[in-house]
């Protein structure tokens, strides 16, 4: 499975949720698969989508699920510190590890060679760290909505996008629906 | 009251309730009374650019946000500041120790204080550069007006300003 046939799988998880989606090709498959004013679509800035994430769960209560890559988490590790001493319940970081900087051609990440992400991520001090394989994406992100926990998803999964449009729409619109998606009750 | 409560309670009064940090020497005052304060969530961060995220995310879930950095980070967040913090139009006070003004010890501080105003103008971030003891007065209308025009907002605080104190 590649990236767009997991996010086609676990769109009907993905739909109530907050979601913060990392920049390039995953922003653009997820909202051609189903746009939502609760996805908050990453059209610049590489490696952020966990941090956002994690400011976006610590401040208000409803579940964050970010959807991020190998390539932007190996970017921003600062970050997997960050998570793990800094623990929100309502935080699930599904990292899409298929091996490869997709949005820029699909060149080798080092996930790919010697690099665990998982171990990189249970050496930070994140506790609820879970492996899986792409077909298990919808189940595992179910359990950690059910598990009350900080969790990090690592999802590995095989390199290639699907051919979807750019986001045109304004930023500022993604961001202030987001925001009032976020308030609603 | 000292310089570190008084600012500490300014951000406060502003209504901001997460601020992030990536210590320096002269902020150090600061950053204690921050990781103090029972009104602010206090979430150290490892880089600036890292933080500047952890401040967007809080800002959207609807807490007034802030950073505090030392001025030669600025370099590693120009494309944070241009494609998240303006791109979607957030407010976002950096209270910046501006390092490498006259008082400095260290020399290779002023290879970034001389960049430091020119990637603040570049950026067209508005900025106030705190020198004299009484320069903090200026803060509260400074932080009221982040949040008013909705933009990154530098506040450089040099030696001269610390060493009042």
């Amino acid at each position: 499975m590649i990236r767009s046939e997991i996010l086609q799988e676990i769109a009907p998880v993905l739909r109530d949720q907050l979601v913060i989606c990392n920049i390039g090709i995953p922003s653009q498959e997820l909202h051609a698969i189903d746009d939502q004013p609760t996805n908050f679509y990453m059209l610049g800035t590489m490696g952020l989508a966990s941090s956002i994430g994690l400011g976006l769960a610590l401040v208000q209560p409803k579940p964050v699920i970010v959807i991020d890559g190998d390539g932007s988490i190996l970017t921003n590790l600062g970050t997997l510190p960050t998570i793990a001493n800094n623990p929100a319940p309502n935080y699930i970081l599904l990292v899409i590890d298929n091996g490869s900087y997709g949005s820029t051609g699909d060149q080798p990440t080092y996930t790919g060679r010697k690099t665990s992400l998982a171990g990189m991520a249970r050496a930070a001090g994140c506790e609820r760290v879970v492996e899986c394989r792409a077909e298990d994406t919808g189940t595992v992100l179910q359990d950690a909505l059910q598990a009350g926990k900080a969790t990090v998803i690592i999802c590995k999964c095989e390199s290639g996008n699907a051919k979807m449009p750019v986001i045109t729409m304004d930023p500022v619109t993604i961001r202030d629906r987001f925001m009032q998606a976020v308030a609603a009750d | 009251m000292n310089i570190h409560q008084r600012i500490t309670g300014d951000l406060v009064a502003a209504g901001i309730g997460f601020v992030t940090t990536v210590p320096c020497k002269q902020l150090a005052g600061v950053i204690e009374e921050v990781d103090r304060h029972p009104e602010i969530l206090h979430v150290p961060s490892n880089k600036e650019d890292e933080g500047m995220g952890l401040c967007a995310g809080a800002w959207m879930g609807g807490r007034r946000s802030a950073i505090i950095m030392q001025n030669t980070a600025l370099g590693v967040t120009i494309n944070t500041l241009a494609t998240l913090i303006q791109f979607y139009r957030m407010p976002l006070p950096m209270l910046i120790s501006y390092r490498g003004e006259p008082g400095e010890p260290v020399a290779c501080q002023v290879e970034m204080a001389v960049h430091t105003k020119a990637l603040l103008a570049q950026l067209l971030i508005p900025a106030y550069h705190f020198h004299r003891q009484e320069d903090v007065e200026e803060l509260p209308k400074i932080l009221d007006y982040t949040f008013m025009c909705s933009k990154p907002v530098a506040i450089l605080t040099d030696a001269s300003f610390w060493g009042g104190y």
